[in-house]
């Protein structure tokens, strides 16, 4: 079980560096998606006990995240008619040495972190901390909206496995209202983005800094 | 007397059995496109008739430009010796020749862009900056994968290093590797093989100015790199080593021919890369041997940790002769923060104060 989990959110991190290092906003999109599904799957694969509530949000989560929320974003990319980032804050490259840096100092910090055993051998924290990381480095380093909404997504994941931890303890009720709270989010996010992009032609949030009367 | 003649041997094979593998990848190509495409003994056939002709100099060159395939061709085949072939082990082996191996393939680079230099020509200075600009993230990459085979065989030694599998990380290592070696020997992301368009050459722009026997000896040394380099992937990732001897022969010939099949599938299926685009691929190649580095340190120190708890009552001494003492480190923080009980038992006194508490 172990070793399939590990294997698991090693694939969540990959994909990190995957939306970090690429620069056509569908991968991204597809990056975070993954990213959700396989996270989402994973209170399956950690509880011993078949539960029909666990069952329940894991294939809320896989749905909303892997199929509702990026269709939501490629109607967004669709009416904005772009697929690019251009001109990112922090460049393809250093985005990409500054995540794997944060994945191996996660892994690095894991063992000195006083973790239960249960969760030693496993990479959930490691996997956390540079899900988080890269998150916050996608929302910080572009400038389209579409790609800080990706960014969001994957520190969200990040929440999530962080939250993973907790499994036993946390009302699965807890989970479902995030849920839908991000679904409503980038719903929101979609409907602004379409506006931005009527109002000023673009997407690039670098022109969003000042108020009109 | 027997050591000179194993030398000889694979010697021998070195040199007769590299230009095979151009061969086949063009005929893989060639295959693809639905061609008849070139024999795949051409590079014999080429080398032999460059071998007969004579030597056109520019008049501005130093006998470096002679000089400089010349090294590079030996300093090459010096590499292939220190990589073992199959089960028993390298020609020349000994403490710390991986070093040597990355030190000779440099020189072979240097030796190669002096020589491009020399001629004086703008096209051969484009060809060696972009080529000695992608050798810096090609040769990161190379030395992290060595890092990690050293870590996990506890050896500097080619012949231990490459003898077991790569374990852990072997799907990361083998991804970087094969993305190195498409770098390193100008293959179709990186570099056009068959391009004749000097603006984009990286290589074989390099080569322009060279004519006879050099000429020969610059793509017979080629051809003896990319055999490096698929050897090195296939004993990297196999466990060849430890097999026995004929099994291992063969499967070392399967997996460098599966290798050049690869190749020229890539080169059939995708284009080249702009140029911008390539500092990421070689950047992600990188990335890909660091975390199987990551991968083999983890393995190593859970190792450690049980080893330890089971020998609980000896000294800290690392149990491989030939590990680094920043290992030696962590194994003696692992002992403090671990009980001297068996793992088991620590668990399960955890799991109690919980259910306590």
């Amino acid at each position: 079980m172990s070793s399939t989990l590990n294997l698991l959110v090693g694939l969540a991190m990959g994909l990190n560096l995957l939306a970090l290092g690429s620069n056509r906003l569908p991968s991204i999109i597809r990056a975070a998606a993954v990213q959700g599904m396989v996270l989402g799957a994973l209170p399956l694969l950690m509880e011993e006990k078949f539960h029909w509530l666990v069952a329940l949000v894991a294939g809320g989560t896989v749905g909303i995240k892997g199929f509702v929320i990026p269709k939501l974003l490629r109607h967004a990319l669709r009416a904005a008619n772009m697929d690019r980032e251009e001109g990112p804050l922090i460049g393809f490259i250093p985005s990409l040495l500054l995540g794997a840096a944060a994945t191996i100092g996660a892994v690095a910090m894991s063992g000195a972190l006083p973790l239960r055993p249960e969760h030693a051998g496993t990479l959930l924290v490691p996997g956390a901390f540079a899900t988080v990381v890269s998150g916050f480095l996608l929302l910080m380093g572009r400038t389209k909206a579409i790609s800080q909404v990706c960014g969001y997504l994957i520190l969200e994941n990040g929440i999530f496995l962080f939250g993973l931890l907790l499994i036993r303890t946390t009302p699965l009720i807890v989970e479902a209202g995030i849920l839908l709270d991000l679904t409503v989010g980038v719903f929101v996010i979609g409907i602004i983005v379409d506006r931005i992009q009527k109002e000023f032609d673009t997407l690039d949030t670098r022109k969003l800094t000042s108020l009109h009367e | 007397m027997n050591v000179a003649l194993d030398i000889l041997l694979r010697l021998l094979v070195w040199l007769l059995l590299a230009p095979l593998l151009p061969g086949i990848i063009n005929k893989v190509k060639a295959w693809v496109a639905g061609r008849r495409g070139p024999p795949v003994l051409q590079l014999y056939y080429d080398l032999a008739k460059l071998w007969r002709k004579g030597v056109v100099l520019s008049t501005a060159v130093s006998p470096g430009h002679i000089a400089g395939p010349a090294v590079a061709w030996v300093a090459l085949v010096g590499a292939a010796l220190l990589l073992p072939l199959g089960a028993d082990g390298a020609g020349v082996a000994f403490r710390g020749d991986g070093l040597l191996f990355v030190y000779l393939l440099a020189m072979a680079r240097f030796c190669t862009s002096g020589a491009a230099l020399d001629t004086g020509s703008a096209f051969e200075g484009m060809g060696v900056a972009r080529e000695v600009s992608y050798a810096v993230l090609a040769e990161a990459a190379i030395i992290t994968a060595l890092l990690t085979l050293g870590l996990q065989s506890g050896s500097v030694s080619l012949a231990h290093m490459l003898a077991p599998s790569a374990g852990a990380g072997a799907a990361l290592l083998a991804a970087g590797l094969f993305t190195v070696l498409l770098a390193e020997n100008c293959r179709v992301p990186f570099d056009d093989p068959n391009t004749h368009l000097e603006l984009t050459m990286i290589h074989e722009v390099m080569v322009l100015d060279h004519s006879g026997p050099p000429l020969a000896a610059i793509l017979h040394g080629a051809s003896v790199k990319l055999m490096i380099f698929a050897v090195l992937l296939a004993e990297a990732v196999l466990p060849i080593g430890e097999l026995p001897p004929f099994t291992a022969a063969t499967a070392l010939l399967g997996a460098v021919l599966v290798v050049a099949v690869g190749v020229g599938l890539v080169e059939s299926l995708l284009a080249r890369f702009a140029f911008r685009r390539v500092p990421l691929l070689l950047t992600t190649a990188f990335l890909l041997c660091l975390f199987a580095l990551m991968a083999a340190w983890k393995a190593t120190r859970i190792e450690n940790i049980q080893t330890s708890t089971f020998n609980f009552q000896r000294p800290i001494v690392c149990a491989r002769p030939n590990a680094a003492p920043w290992m030696l480190g962590v194994e003696g923080r692992m002992l403090k923060v671990l009980p001297p009980a068996s793992r088991g038992d620590a668990r399960r006194s955890h799991s109690c104060q919980g259910g306590d508490a």
